[in-house]
């Protein structure tokens, strides 16, 4: 498959010991002047790159105090060694969360604090040089946003933060990381990741009516563009053609259409995910989130209903009010936006969805928390929502369901290996090494449990998974979506199910 | 005065002052700087107690430390328990005995509290120099400032101890050098060379304090990922800087 080795599973999980350098290398492709100029960015690396950066992070210390408290607040305690995937699957110790922070920190401290200037090598303090620029590139897309690492440091530090300021800094120098940047520019242009048009689209939508029609017997619509409807519907566009993502799609429409709710996609805005978060741009994320607002301020709906997506979700929870609100202009009785396992839960919940559990019977289900999901948003109305939400409906629609070791689900969860811009082919070392605390506590439950397969309500951790597992000898179609179990056990009004056909048969 | 005492009372003045002013500095850049989007740790609290707590469980107990690793727990726990009983003891050199703080940490309870957490504060920072030494990966993210800064606090500590436990001191007159700091009508330093060399070190942590790690003291307190509420959906949270970038503008 490639050129380097798939770790292997252990008995328990071990902390591995660190070796130097084993994740050194150039990083992933570097952006051309295409990709970058629709963002803001310059095309290619400036000639005062040095000047340049520096200014940038003088800027960004002075509007970000995240950045500055965490620059300043570390005491190499050392908790947080053995947080990162990225660490425990390659023992490169600079993927080590404290020791990625120190990538950007020694830079910092030597020209923005007393100690740095004048004893550098007394408090690890260096230089900006090129070979520097070119380290903060290698590790700093090692690295997925995950947040892990903040829930075990005392201050808080977020790693992910460092990141997001890292890589706008080297973005404002002209070198960008090409599978970002070339995502938002085509969504600029075009609405989507894919840079799916909308007949295209539409295309899609239609085939899977039908493919639904073939299967159920019922005419269930995927509208797109109807103006006004009651519900906008933003979802990953890998929903449209990505498997297992498109059977959750599946699964959301079926659930519409047994809500009785009118709904609709937009062409405009069919994107749910936010790439200018993974490059640390505020001006990028906002512009990419003023599609949506546009989007329903255009069509005229009420609602705005979020679909399966884990950083998406991050910006549509946290960011969206605040970066294109105040959203005045829709239904104040439902939170603004509502995730796709709110509103389903909700239904089950009032029993509106006629539910056959032993549809999903020929499955053992466990569930990996997108890290986003888990620990940089929320759903429902109290703390840990994000938890027990996609919890219950898995088990309201599945018999059964079996936990992953607790140090790795909730807000202890590892991130899939490929957040936050590191899913390209690019990265795929970094993305499978990254996978394995993962794909250990998975492969666990498979052993002992009999475990058939993972759901999870991530674009990214599907696209993700379906990719590794087969580096860790277990089934790419292992992973499904949360709303494809739906879609498996709702019976819908009309659909003639295989009991009703025996049941007919034998009145004949 | 003699040369040593004024080289003493300016040093701690001067010590002062860096603190003061070089803690005071930062604070008010933390609290100045914008935290433009909402990034608390989730699950986060939904209510200002529920901040407060979350944030009480951090500074007291280490609440995320604990999680993380219950060595470092220990070892870090230890000694900052310790560090506030010992500092409590020390508040006899500065309040008058008669006054109602000077009686309350007069009390044999404080005051031995205050003797003994030594060990255990001593027993803190070795097992955190010891983390340093053996654990390869916290020996490759140490400067030699880490490792510096333990041994100054070592330092404090041992001189401190040897002071108690077994060569005794004229206390009087060290109450009376730092009571004299305190109403600004210095007098001599006492000379005893382990006096000396433990307010020496103790100077030089106040100088450092401001820039150095031990920001995280007051650095916890304004960390985001902390001190956030989860409340992103209901309301907004625009940083000045963000305002000429709110598109929204015009429409309300
Ligand atoms: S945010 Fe996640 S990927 Fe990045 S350093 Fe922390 S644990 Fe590792
Ligand atoms: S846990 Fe926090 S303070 Fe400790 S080394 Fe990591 S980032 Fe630094």
């Amino acid at each position: 498959m490639a050129d380097f080795e798939t770790p292997a599973y252990t008995e328990y999980p071990v902390i591995p010991a660190i070796k130097m350098g084993t994740m050194e290398g150039s990083g992933p492709f570097i952006a051309k002047p295409i990709h970058n100029e629709p963002l803001g960015f310059p095309g290619e690396l400036v000639e005062n790159w040095k000047q340049v950066a520096l200014d940038k992070m003088q800027e960004l210390l002075g509007k970000y105090r995240s950045l500055q408290v965490y620059l300043d607040s570390c005491v190499k305690c050392g908790a947080c060694t053995d947080k990162c995937h990225y660490f425990l699957g390659t023992s490169d110790p600079k993927n080590m969360p404290v020791a990625r922070q120190d990538l950007l920190r020694s830079v910092y401290r030597y020209y923005f604090t007393f100690a740095g200037k004048w004893f550098p090598k007394l408090v690890g303090a260096r230089p900006l040089t090129r070979e520097v620029l070119d380290e903060w590139y290698n590790y700093y897309h090692q690295c997925s946003q995950c947040r892990r690492c903040s829930v075990y440091c005392p201050y808080g530090i977020d790693t992910a933060e460092i990141s997001m300021a890292a890589r706008e800094i080297l973005d404002t120098v002209g070198i960008g990381q090409k599978y970002c940047n070339e995502i938002i520019a085509k969504l600029h242009k075009i609405g989507n990741n894919l840079g799916l048009p909308e007949p295209a689209l539409k295309n899609t939508l239609e085939g899977l009516e039908e493919d639904i029609e073939e299967e159920t017997g019922v005419k269930v619509k995927l509208p797109l563009d109807v103006k006004g409807a009651d519900i906008l519907l933003i979802t990953p566009s890998a929903d449209f053609f990505a498997e297992p993502h498109i059977d959750g799609l599946i699964g959301y429409a079926k659930v519409f259409h047994e809500a009785g709710v009118s709904w609709t996609i937009s062409s405009y805005a069919s994107e749910a995910a936010n790439f200018g978060m993974f490059i640390g741009n505020y001006d990028n994320m906002q512009k990419v989130s003023m599609r949506v607002r546009e989007a329903a301020i255009d069509l005229g709906v009420k609602r705005i209903i979020h679909g399966e997506c884990g950083h998406a979700w991050r910006v549509a929870y946290s960011f969206w009010n605040t970066l294109a609100g105040p959203f005045d202009f829709l239904d104040q009785n439902y939170p603004i936006p509502q995730h796709i396992c709110e509103f389903t839960n909700d239904l089950l919940k009032r029993n509106k969805l006629r539910i056959d559990k032993s549809r999903n019977d020929h499955r053992v289900m466990t569930f990996h928390d997108s890290c986003n999901v888990a620990r940089a948003s929320r759903m429902g109305d109290k703390a840990g929502g994000q938890f027990d939400i996609p919890r219950e409906v898995i088990k309201a629609v599945c018999n059964n369901y079996v936990e992953m070791d607790q140090d790795t689900i909730k807000e202890g969860t590892y991130c899939c290996g490929g957040g936050g811009g590191i899913l390209t082919d690019d990265l795929i070392e970094v993305r499978v090494k990254g996978a394995l605390p993962r794909m250990q506590a998975l492969h666990d439950v498979v052993e002992e449990n009999g475990v058939t397969n993972m759901a999870a309500i991530c674009a990214i951790c599907k696209s993700q998974f379906s990719k590794v597992l087969p580096y860790y000898k277990m089934s790419m179609d292992m992973i499904v979506s949360v709303h494809q179990l739906v879609s498996d056990a709702l019976i819908l009004t009309g659909q003639k199910t295989d009991e009703d056909e025996s049941k007919e048969d034998e009145s004949k | 005065m003699s040369f040593l005492s004024f080289t003493y009372v300016i040093m701690f003045y001067a010590a002062s002052l860096v603190l003061f002013i070089g803690l005071g500095r930062k604070i008010y850049q933390y609290a100045k700087t914008p935290a433009p989007l909402k990034i608390p740790t989730m699950p986060a609290p939904l209510t200002n107690t529920g901040v407060i707590m979350r944030m009480g469980r951090e500074v007291v107990f280490f609440e995320s430390l604990f999680k993380a690793n219950k060595w470092t727990w220990i070892f870090g726990w230890l000694f900052h328990v310790s560090l506030v009983l010992v500092f409590l003891r020390h508040l006899r050199y500065v309040f008058p005995q008669d006054s109602i703080i000077g009686a309350v940490i007069g009390l044999e309870l404080i005051q031995s509290f205050g003797k003994y957490a030594s060990y255990t504060m001593v027993i803190g920072l070795l097992g955190l120099l010891g983390r340093r030494i053996f654990v390869d990966r916290v020996r490759y993210i140490s400067s030699p400032s880490d490792y510096l800064m333990l041994l100054l606090i070592i330092g404090i500590a041992a001189t401190g101890m040897l002071m108690v436990f077994v060569s005794h001191v004229d206390i009087m007159q060290l109450r009376a050098f730092v009571v004299g700091l305190f109403i600004l009508q210095p007098v001599a330093v006492p000379t005893e060379l382990l006096i000396l060399i433990h307010l020496a070190l103790v100077a030089i942590l106040m100088f450092i304090f401001p820039i150095s790690k031990l920001l995280h003291a007051p650095g916890v307190f304004f960390s985001p990922s902390r001190n956030q509420k989860d409340n992103s959906r209901e309301q907004r949270h625009i940083a000045d800087w963000a305002v000429p970038l709110d598109k929204t503008r015009g429409n309300k």
